[in-house]
């Protein structure tokens, strides 16, 4: 099989005393959409943040296509090709749309390629191109949910983080959001890592999934194996 | 309509009631024994006033003014149209005019009180960069103001430098102390980097009161000479002459010229990528983070920015009175050119010299009322959180940064 683009070894990752993961493994491929699910306070985002050097490992090695980046400072990343749309969107909310998506591209400097990308953002997400001089924290919901998205793709990335896209979302738009993050697979190739709370939906878009429980990973299938398995069904999707 | 005319009464006699209870202590309590006098005359015009702002106000809310507002609208209208009609340089360039011609009008004292509100424009806008921009409440930036002031002060003194050498130096020396107090502060966050910077900021003027071999103390620095300039001379034949620019009018013109560089500079700062990264950084540092932005670098950058007008300003300050000593640094001032921020508007270039001006020149205007004007100044205040909570011109940008330029 091919290098994968992130691999994940043995890693741990705590809050002061907490610890929030414990000895984690996790593999992606290039061109693949994975997916992490598990309850509230499962680790799923400290996953993410530790991926991305917002927090440091305390233990194992994060290698991203072959180079160890858990020594790396958080803002070199992006600029690598590895960016993330946080949980809770976490957009800039006194700057204007526009602003957020120029803001994704802060470590670029071809500007025409930068308001080319911005125009295909305005295609994904339509709705983003009337709000463009919108304050950001004058969107709804779902908007700066694919603000927030958006302001990822921004980066150009190889991988793209995606934390619960979901949240507070009508299922409406939790639909076109997910339609959304499969044509970027489709499209443009970016390899995906979706972590969802929402198993049933992240299971029938990913093609692996692994399964996060108090900081462990307990199980990991492909994604259809996990959505036919009893004990994920009784556990995760309500059965 | 009666029920909400009570409902307001009601409201403005309990205001009318606390007013009393903190005027009476006051004024009433004195050496000579209790008086209620003079406290009544005050409380009577206060009264007076504030009951006819509210029964206005109470006459507007119901559409009862429409009679006399609707011609005024239109004159306001006809007014703000052909403002909004000329070009924007054109009203630049005729407030920059009117802005150089002071002098020739101006008394002496009102040219004065020109040349305090400038230096305060140029802290301000500074201070902006750190508190509007980056979002990093900084409590000791008269601190970079003081080493400003100094740098001039003892090159002046000890080594005769001249002026328009010295202000570039001052600049400098203020951003590494900038950086010098940014390294060990700016890993901390809100409230702790609010305290650590309040902290920062005393040891500096400490430090500038102690060190009495170096900066001669609580004592100060006499003899600065102002600054100076070659002017031809054709007397005979055809020369130069050193002139010294110690006239009000002279220093005037250059801190105008100071204010209007900061004023250009820090306007474009606001709109380049570094100020957008700033604000990225305000908004949410984790964020700003994980879009690439090397958050410690920038907000080093900005403390460093933001300290070279203070440093600037600095060495007008000491080249202006001819003298610096550590009384000019104290808290009150970092508060003040704080307030101005706040007041005139967070990381709005317009709404700082508005706010400059306001704490500046208001209290000149209202020297009768001398030992009241702290009074009148939080008054001020609350009515300006109740009806401008985002300051007196708030920063009004939509995109304006981006998509033109291209």
């Amino acid at each position: 099989m091919a290098q994968p683009i992130l691999e994940v070894r043995n890693v741990s990752a705590a809050y002061g005393k907490i610890m929030a993961i414990k000895s984690i493994s996790l593999t992606v491929f290039p061109g693949e959409i994975v997916t992490i699910i598990g309850a509230n306070g499962a680790g799923k985002s400290t996953t993410l943040m530790t991926i991305c050097s917002i927090l440091r490992p305390t233990q194992g090695e994060i290698f991203y296509q072959g180079q160890p980046i858990h020594t790396l400072a958080a803002d070199r990343l992006p600029a690598m090709g590895l960016s993330q749309a946080p949980e809770g969107r976490r957009i800039f909310p006194r700057l204007t749309v526009q602003e957020n998506l120029e803001m994704g591209a802060f470590f670029r400097n071809d500007k025409p390629e930068i308001y080319r990308d911005i125009e295909w953002i305005f295609e994904l997400f339509p709705v983003l191109r009337e709000r463009r001089k919108q304050r950001g924290g004058t969107l709804s919901g779902g908007e700066q949910q694919m603000l927030a998205i958006g302001r990822a793709l921004m980066a150009r990335p190889k991988l793209l983080l995606l934390d619960e896209p979901s949240m507070g979302l009508a299922p409406l738009v939790v639909q076109l959001i997910f339609e959304t993050i499969k044509d970027i697979n489709r499209t443009a190739g970016t390899t995906i890592l979706l972590v969802e709370q929402n198993a049933n939906l992240a299971l029938k878009l990913a093609t692996r999934g692994y399964v996060l429980e108090t900081g462990r990973i307990v199980m990991e299938d492909q994604a259809q194996a996990l959505l036919e398995n009893p004990e994920i069904r009784k556990a995760y999707l309500g059965e | 309509m009666t029920q909400e005319f009570k409902r307001i009464a009601k409201y403005w006699a309990m205001a009318m009631a606390w007013f009393y209870a903190l005027l009476w202590p006051l004024m009433g309590i004195t050496a000579q024994g209790l008086k209620f006098g003079p406290s009544l005359k005050i409380f009577g015009l206060v009264a007076l006033g504030s009951a006819f702002c509210v029964v206005v106000w109470f006459l507007n809310q119901g559409g009862r003014l429409e009679w006399c507002k609707r011609p005024a609208q239109a004159v306001t209208r006809a007014v703000t149209g052909r403002v909004a009609r000329a070009p924007r340089w054109l009203s630049l360039g005729l407030i920059v005019l009117a802005a150089f011609l002071l002098p020739f009008v101006a008394s002496r004292y009102a040219l004065d009180v020109a040349v305090n509100v400038l230096i305060y424009v140029c802290l301000g806008l500074g201070l902006n960069v750190v508190v509007g921009l980056c979002g990093l409440l900084d409590l000791g930036y008269i601190a970079f103001y003081g080493v400003g002031a100094y740098t001039y002060a003892l090159l002046s003194v000890n080594f005769g430098m001249p002026f328009w050498l010295c202000l570039p130096l001052a600049g400098t020396f203020a951003a590494v102390a900038g950086c010098i107090i940014g390294y060990p502060t700016l890993r901390m966050r809100g409230d702790y980097l609010a305290i650590v910077t309040l902290g920062f900021g005393e040891i500096v003027r400490i430090v500038i009161n102690n060190w009495m071999s170096m900066t001669n103390g609580p004592n100060g620095i006499l003899g600065i000479t102002p600054p100076t300039i070659w002017w031809p001379n054709f007397a005979n034949g055809f020369t130069f002459e050193l002139l010294l620019l110690k006239k009000l009018p002279q220093l005037y013109w250059i801190i105008l010229g100071l204010a209007i560089f900061t004023i250009v500079a820090v306007y474009r700062l606001n709109y380049s990528r570094i100020g957008r990264a700033w604000e990225a950084i305000r908004e949410d540092e984790t964020a700003a983070e994980l879009m690439g932005v090397n958050t410690f670098k920038l907000k080093l950058l900005s403390y460093a920015m933001g300290a070279v007008f203070g440093g600037l300003a600095g060495a007008f300050f000491a080249a202006r009175m001819r003298f610096v000593s550590p009384g000019s640094f104290t808290f009150i001032e970092s508060a003040m050119v704080l307030s101005m921020v706040v007041l005139g508007g967070l990381a709005s270039i317009p709404g700082v010299i508005v706010g400059a001006l306001a704490l500046i020149a208001l209290p000149e205007v209202f020297r009768g009322f001398e030992q009241y004007r702290m009074f009148a100044f939080g008054a001020a205040m609350v009515v300006m959180m109740l009806f401008r909570p985002k300051g007196l011109i708030p920063a009004a940008r939509y995109g304006r940064r981006s998509e033109e330029r291209h």
